[in-house]
């Protein structure tokens, strides 16, 4: 079967897409939930929640409190209330290991909920603010229990409503520690004195806010870690003081001081060293002895809950901290860990098929009925000391079985799901090998690739193949332990998946057999090595591509992705730049006489077959050359030069992202008339280098697009208008973002008018590659809308860079369109960092979900954040079909680029996949390499998406090739 | 063929190796404190330095050099500027390479310029020594077939290992060991002067192995 590569190539992408949706549905460990209907009550039987312990519990939060901060030797000089309190005091002062993902965000819903949010977890509720699952705040809430919180907003907007009274504090300056806590603190005085609420949460940023700036050995941390234990004391203080006065019976007070993560030596948090992951959890309350342990940070919830006499959030994995409650009586403590058991094993049910084998679970059970017989024997009034030691040996049963569950469940979290991984990472590996198996006849003057696909059907390897995996997989399936998301699908998608396989197996076979067979350098073609020299920039590419392959190992360079992709493209330009000269200074020297003319074939790239190849020396003869061949040797310069600029301008990875850059400094509110002068700048000069080929109506859509672009950059602001001086009235700018919208979709409509025009109605190249521009001009224009104002000159800059190169090299240096399709992608995938983009997840700008929506609307939210996010590899992308397919083009140039492309974004693809299955033990694979398996999988789809584009576009082109 | 010119290229080019070799080693004796990470910009100029003066010697006693059609003194002089002034732009050049790179443009300038000296005087240096102040021909040596002897072959080689040596030598940066290797421009002077020494050594074994394949175009 022989099949266009351009399909060819978007065939297998699409397949890969899904493979790799395969590989990261068992990678990512699913959420343990509770499959009770949420926030029901724990259980119909154990409805009546015993008595609280507390009548009032106040918990102070202090961000990026280290553990050694308290506990280590410098904590008698940095805290040294507290530390008097842990020594001395009626306190309980805990190791308390936070798990990663150590992002505030993450360890608040942690703290509330007792579950572990999954790294998955964290990605999917980015965008949704408030807190859906069961959390104690609610508890509280739905008890009655009125609450007060000062401090991180992320609280309010998990928690709205929630609280009687709130002040939240934004984060976004990281650059002041000072005024944020003060804005906590000022509310202290007038609340502390009050009586009317029962739970007070304060969350202190400033600390975390120093280590970001300057790391966890400054000179700033030991007075902010001093103001910290005077609010402290301040607070136990009147707490002490509101004792005294209370009448005898009346419930005591706790005091909670935890930190929501740690910090590491260079103070940046969110991995899972040991010094990001432990924090100090002491708690003060008069009802204490003192004692100290390691627990879980997550084990703070159910601790508070039954505190507070509220039931356990269902999804919560902690175990109760047994030494808090250990003044109550025997019967009360048995009940509060029953209590805990109940909801651990009920969790447990929902989240293991297995659970009864469980020996948590069974222990659990035993437990459970020594308790009852205790209980009989205490309701008939038995009082001996037998039955005393007897409840001492159920307490002890119910804190192994606790014990036992709670880390079933948190290993449950952890857990990959191999069986899926593999299928995936082999159905990906086959693909790869298709394409690189098929590359000789994909890149050949045809574009085509035959496929022996019938005789692959037809043969009986294919059938015993389906047959011996289709055994496997149910051999797999039924030994299983653990869930196994492939096992689940159903049958008809299973045996789709294994038919799949075994054909792509046979076809490669046959493949490469034909391979062998057939006699070597018949093919003639680009990358098959026999008897073609590569040239520096062959070399460079390849090496290039290979390399950052290779790199991606690294969990440094995944981290300082930038940093490759900026050298490679530097070395690009310099090699483009060597090209150039050489064109450019050999021709004089030919002309002099001193080289023969037939070394001047050797230079140019030997594959040039169907272009309209004008002889290098016809273009000299031409008038107006000399200053032609002085921009061409410009242009790779200035591409430098941009390059160096744009890098300048946001500062991306992780170890010199503290660094001052541009886009802060155009941001801060002094250097607004520079911040608009620029982006009004960029606008005009986007229209002047977009509006060249686009036809009248999209020039004066494009020219009132762009106008509103800035006047909604205006509304929003970011930049000033000359007449507009009160910068007061800030609004949403919906009406002008949707304005720019209904501009984008007219050239849209315009584009593809022009495309089935040239498609059905005349064969008009011309026509169609008008088409084409005005669909990238449209791009373009969004792009422009979505970006923020100090990333316009990105934009900017991509056009400039885009329209010399495609005017003065690649056509004028003859590369062919393999060549220029790596170099566009090189391209993207710089400009995807220029744009301020890292391989975390942090860096991901969800308010471009907002613009032009009064409210939080799915869909166009992540469609337009997954938009912005890959501007730069989809601006390259659409540039290179418009280079592709204009007019004096070979026509095979489409699909060769579009199979490039496909080769291009499987190879890292693929290899990543199969790292990420080697490493997932790794110390930073939820940190570093499971934010970039998602980025690499979107980029998938992403070019995915565009070479089904590329496939149509070819599809009409030979369609209406007479 | 050139049995002579190969046993002289490798003679000077193990002279010259020597020569790095003694600039790392003599200082370290003689100056107190002195180490290749702690003392980086000491270390870069006396490679520098030892570079040049082996260079500008052997290359004078060998005669390599093109011969000089004048002989009137202002001839000699004009030569001599015109050497000095390309070793200036050359430094310059490299400096705004490294920059374009994505060196800190003003903080660490000191660093950056010296190493741009260091990639100078391993590699203009030569290209001065070899062909003189001509820069017809240091584009012809460095286009495709351009090289019209063993000196020309080897000028390419050593110059081209140079700066892929430093090239390479940028690549550690990143990575988060905290080596004091790692700092800036230590790697990258460190690679360039180590793929200098390969160019030296891998230069004359190639020629030598190579010698029934090479022909060089008379001028």
């Amino acid at each position: 079967m022989r099949v266009r590569s351009s399909f060819f190539a978007s065939f297998c992408l699409v397949l890969e897409v899904l493979s790799v949706a395969l590989f990261l549905r068992g990678f990512f460990p699913v959420p343990v939930k509770s499959s009770y209907s949420s926030k029901s009550k724990l259980s119909p039987n154990l409805s009546k929640v015993p008595d609280p312990l507390f009548k009032r519990v106040v918990i102070v939060l202090i961000d990026a409190l280290r553990e050694d901060f308290v506990f280590g030797p410098n904590g008698r000089k940095y805290m040294p209330y507290t530390r008097h309190l842990v020594e001395r005091g009626s306190t309980h002062s805990f190791v308390a290991k936070a798990r990663p993902p150590t992002v505030t965000m993450p360890r608040i819903k942690a703290l509330t909920t007792g579950s572990i949010p999954g790294f998955i977890d964290v990605v999917m509720n980015l965008n949704s603010p408030a807190l859906l699952e069961d959390n104690l705040i609610w508890q509280a809430k739905t008890a009655g229990k009125r609450m007060v919180f000062y401090g991180d907003d992320t609280w309010v907007k998990l928690f709205p409503k929630h609280f009687m009274e709130y002040d939240g504090t934004t984060s976004f300056f990281v650059s002041d520690y000072t005024e944020v806590d003060n804005n906590v603190t000022r509310h202290l005085d007038s609340t502390l004195k009050r009586d009317d609420w029962d739970l007070l949460i304060l969350h202190y940023l400033g600390l975390d806010h120093i280590g970001h700036i300057s790391g966890p050995h400054s000179s700033l941390i030991q007075p902010k870690l001093m103001e910290m234990d005077d609010i402290l004391k301040k607070i136990h203080g009147s707490l002490i003081l509101k004792e005294l006065s209370r009448r005898t019976g009346a419930l005591p007070y706790l005091l909670v001081l935890c930190g929501d993560h740690g910090m590491s030596e260079t103070g940046s948090h969110g991995g899972s060293s040991a010094h990001e992951v432990n924090t100090p959890l002491v708690l003060i309350s008069p009802a204490f002895k003192r004692k100290g342990k390691h627990f879980q940070q997550v084990d703070l919830t159910p601790t508070l809950a039954l505190g507070l006499g509220l039931p356990i959030s269902q999804n919560s994995v902690g175990r109760l901290i047994q030494p808090v409650v250990e003044e109550a009586s025997l019967r009360d403590q048995l009940r509060f860990l029953h209590l805990n058991g109940h909801q651990l094993s009920c969790l447990l049910k929902d989240s293991m098929p297995a659970y009864e084998k469980e020996e948590g679970y069974e222990q659990f059970r035993v437990a459970e009925k020594s308790h009852g017989n205790w209980l009989k024997l205490v309701v008939e009034g038995n009082t001996s000391e037998v039955l005393n030691n007897m409840g001492k040996k159920v307490l002890k049963q119910y804190l192994e079985a606790l014990r036992v569950m709670s880390a079933a469940l948190s290993k449950q979290m952890g857990k990959y799901d191999m069986y899926s991984m593999v299928v995936g990472v082999v159905l990906v590996f086959q693909l790869l090998l298709l394409l690189l198996l098929a590359m000789p006849e994909a890149l050949s003057g045809a574009s085509e690739v035959d496929l022996p696909v019938s005789s692959a059907l037809l043969s009986l390897p294919f059938y015993l193949l389906c047959l011996l995996l289709f055994s496997v997989h149910m051999l797999v399936c039924t030994s299983a332990e653990s869930a196994c998301y492939f096992c689940s699908l159903p049958w008809g998608l299973v045996f789709g998946a294994v038919a799949l396989s075994s054909a792509l197996l046979c076809i490669l076979v046959s493949m490469a057999a034909r391979k062998g067979t057939k006699p070597p350098g018949k093919s003639p073609s680009r990358a098959s090595g026999g008897g073609w020299s590569l040239s520096e920039l062959d070399i460079l590419l390849l090496a290039g591509t290979a390399g950052h392959t290779l790199s991606l190992a690294a969990s440094s360079f995944v981290e300082e992705e930038h940093q490759v992709w900026y050298f490679l493209l530097n070395t690009l330009c310099l090699v483009v730049f060597q090209d150039v000269c050489r064109k450019y200074f050999r021709e004089r020297s030919a002309n002099i006489g001193v080289i023969g003319c037939s070394e001047d074939e050797d230079c140019l790239p030997p594959s040039k077959e169907g272009y309209a190849v004008a002889s290098p020396l016809t273009d000299f003869g031409v008038t107006g050359a000399d200053s032609e061949r002085w921009l061409a040797l410009a242009t790779p310069l200035l591409t430098l030069a941009c390059c160096r600029l744009l890098r300048s301008l946001n500062q991306t990875g992780v170890q010199w992202v503290h660094l001052p850059d541009l886009g802060h400094w155009l941001n801060s509110s002094e250097h607004k008339t520079v911040l608009s002068l620029l982006a009004a700048m960029s606008l005009a000069l986007i229209y002047f280098l977009v509006q060249r080929r686009c036809s009248w109506v999209s020039k004066i859509a494009l020219a009132l697009g762009l106008l509103g672009v800035y006047s909604y950059r205006a509304a929003v602001g970011n930049v000033m208008l000359p007449w507009q001086h009160s910068g007061g009235n800030m609004s949403k700018g919906t009406m002008k973002a949707r304005f720019v919208y209904v501009f984008i979709l007219g050239i849209f409509f315009t584009g593809s008018k022009d495309l089935l025009r040239s498609q059905v109605i005349t064969a008009d190249a011309r026509l169609k590659s008008r088409g084409l521009w005005e669909i990238y001009s449209g791009v373009v224009l969004l792009v422009a809308l979505l970006f923020r104002a100090h990333n316009l000159p990105v934009l900017c800059c991509c056009l400039l860079v885009q329209s010399l190169m495609a005017q003065f090299i690649w056509k004028k240096l003859h590369y062919d369109a393999a060549q220029t399709t790596i170099m566009h992608y090189w391209f993207g995938q710089a400009f995807f960092y220029f744009q301020g983009n890292s391989n975390s997840i942090a860096t991901v700008d969800i308010s471009v979900g907002f613009v032009g929506l009064e409210s939080y609307v799915e869909a166009p939210a992540v469609f337009l954040t997954a938009l912005s996010t890959y501007a730069g590899p989809l601006l390259w992308a659409s540039h290179l079909i418009c280079y592709l397919s204009s007019e004096n083009r070979s026509s095979v140039a489409v699909g060769h680029g579009c199979y490039c492309l496909a080769l291009l974004r499987s190879v890292p693809a693929a290899a990543y996949v199969v790292l990420v299955t080697a490493l997932r033990y790794h110390l930073f694979i939820w940190s570093v390499f499971s934010p970039k398996l998602l980025y690499e999988s979107m980029h998938t789809l992403l070019t995915a998406a565009i070479c089904l584009f590329f496939t149509t576009m070819e599809q009409s082109r030979s369609s209406s090739r007479p | 063929m050139w049995g002579e010119e190969i046993r002289h290229m490798a003679s000077s080019h193990a002279i010259m190796a020597s020569g790095v070799f003694m600039a790392t080693v003599v200082p370290a004796v003689l100056v107190p404190g002195f180490s290749v990470y702690g003392t980086h910009l000491l270390w870069q100029y006396s490679v520098a330095g030892v570079v040049a003066v082996v260079n500008i010697s052997l290359f004078w006693l060998l005669g390599v050099s093109p011969p000089t059609k004048k002989h009137t003194i202002t001839y000699k002089v004009s030569r001599l500027v015109r050497s000095c002034l390309y070793l200036l732009l050359s430094c310059l050049f490299f400096h705004t390479v490294v920059v374009l790179y994505g060196a800190p443009l003003l903080e660490s300038a000191l660093e950056t310029f010296s190493l741009a000296v260091l990639l100078t005087s391993l590699t203009t240096l030569r290209c001065v020594c070899v062909l003189g102040p001509n820069v017809q021909a240091w584009i012809r040596v460095f286009s495709r077939h351009g090289a019209m002897s063993v000196w020309d072959t080897s000028l390419q080689m050593v110059v081209g290992c140079s700066v892929v040596g430093a090239w390479l030598g940028a690549f550690p940066i990143p990575l988060d060991w905290d080596r004091p290797w790692q700092v800036w421009p230590v790697s990258c002077s460190l690679g360039g002067v180590i793929g200098y020494l390969t160019g030296l050594v891998v230069a004359p074994a190639w020629i030598h192995w190579h010698r029934k394949h090479l022909t060089y175009k008379s001028k």
